[in-house]
């Protein structure tokens, strides 16, 4: 706590004038840091909802096509239909910075960029509802793209709005308190100290007039 | 280039099979924490990780480890039975996270 271990000197009281100083600079700083954060967390918070529910309910009505198509057709048929994809999907990854934290951008290509490519299998022995569940995934596919990307960013923002609001809370209620408190008693102290110095003046004086001239007051 | 991976029931992965992505069928969460650990621990070459939602409700602190890292980003998609809510509560506790309580108020 404040006042026990400082040494109440001037040296002292200059130091920690210096640290309160970045100590508040630093607070302010961090406070603005926090808030632009919170604001881009805001509306990627947004984006991310909206896309989780059109992306819960695509891939719903995906899966349900595709109950019907394996209803259709035999298990060995389907899933031999499914074996071989012709299609492949490449990610490429960059970086984007938002307030010194790094979020990643995804970018998609496929290998065949014929949309019909998605169907790996002739069309003779497979039902329609297969091309259908297909369609509506890949569909979907775009979207889950950009979720997995939105969602990252949420994470990772998440978690720098943590620590920056933990340090602003440190720097607001414990470092810039006890800066303030150590000075204070500094102050006081080599105040206390002037003052027995002039007290401890006055008396030699008194002292050395009265051996000097036999002066009585 | 990195990769895509679905891990997931059987049934729930082979649509995403034909879109070219790569697919690891898990039976049960037991599974899919092995798999889950294989596709991550030696290199950084899944960029997204979807998990079907009923696997990952019992690999949450295996997930959570993912959090904070740039890659992979590991995203619950719902399974063939519909959405059981638990990406919307990862939307949550991110929330909870970084404001300290829930704004969305739902």
């Amino acid at each position: 706590m404040a006042g026990t271990a400082v040494t109440p000197t001037r040296m002292v009281l200059n130091q920690l004038k210096g640290r309160l100083k970045t100590a508040r600079r630093g607070h302010k700083l961090l406070k603005d840091k926090r808030d632009e954060l919170m604001r881009q967390f805001l509306d990627v918070i947004k984006q991310n909802k909206v896309l989780r529910e059109k992306v819960e309910q695509g891939l719903t009505e995906a899966f349900a096509s595709m109950q019907v198509a394996s209803s259709l057709m035999s298990p060995e048929m389907l899933e031999q239909s499914l074996l071989y994809p012709r299609q492949s999907v490449e990610l490429g990854i960059k970086y984007r910075n938002i307030m010194s934290v790094n979020v990643p951008v995804y970018s998609f290509s496929t290998k065949n960029n014929d949309p019909s490519e998605i169907y790996p299998y002739g069309f003779a022995q497979t039902s329609g509802e297969l091309d259908d569940a297909l369609g509506k995934m890949a569909d979907v596919f775009q979207d889950m793209l950009e979720l997995a990307q939105v969602e990252k960013t949420m994470q990772l923002l998440a978690e720098e709005i943590e620590k920056t609001r933990r340090r602003v809370n440190a720097l607001e209620y414990i470092m810039i308190p006890e800066l303030e408190g150590n000075i204070k008693y500094i102050s006081m102290k080599l105040e206390e100290n002037e003052n027995s110095t002039k007290v401890r003046l006055l008396k030699v004086k008194e002292m050395v007039l009265q051996d000097a001239h036999h002066y009585q007051q | 280039m990195l990769k895509i991976a679905v891990i997931g029931g059987a049934e729930t992965v082979m649509g995403f099979k034909a879109l070219g992505l790569e697919t690891y069928p898990a039976a049960d969460p037991s599974e899919a924490s092995k798999i889950l650990r294989r596709l991550t621990r030696d290199n950084d070459d899944y960029a997204i990780i979807y998990i079907e939602e009923n696997l990952a409700e019992k690999l949450q602190h295996e997930i959570d480890r993912f959090k904070d890292r740039p890659t992979p980003a590991v995203i619950l998609i719902p399974g063939r039975e519909g959405s059981i809510g638990l990406g919307k509560q990862a939307l949550m506790s991110a929330v909870e996270r970084a404001v300290g309580t829930n704004i969305l108020g739902d």
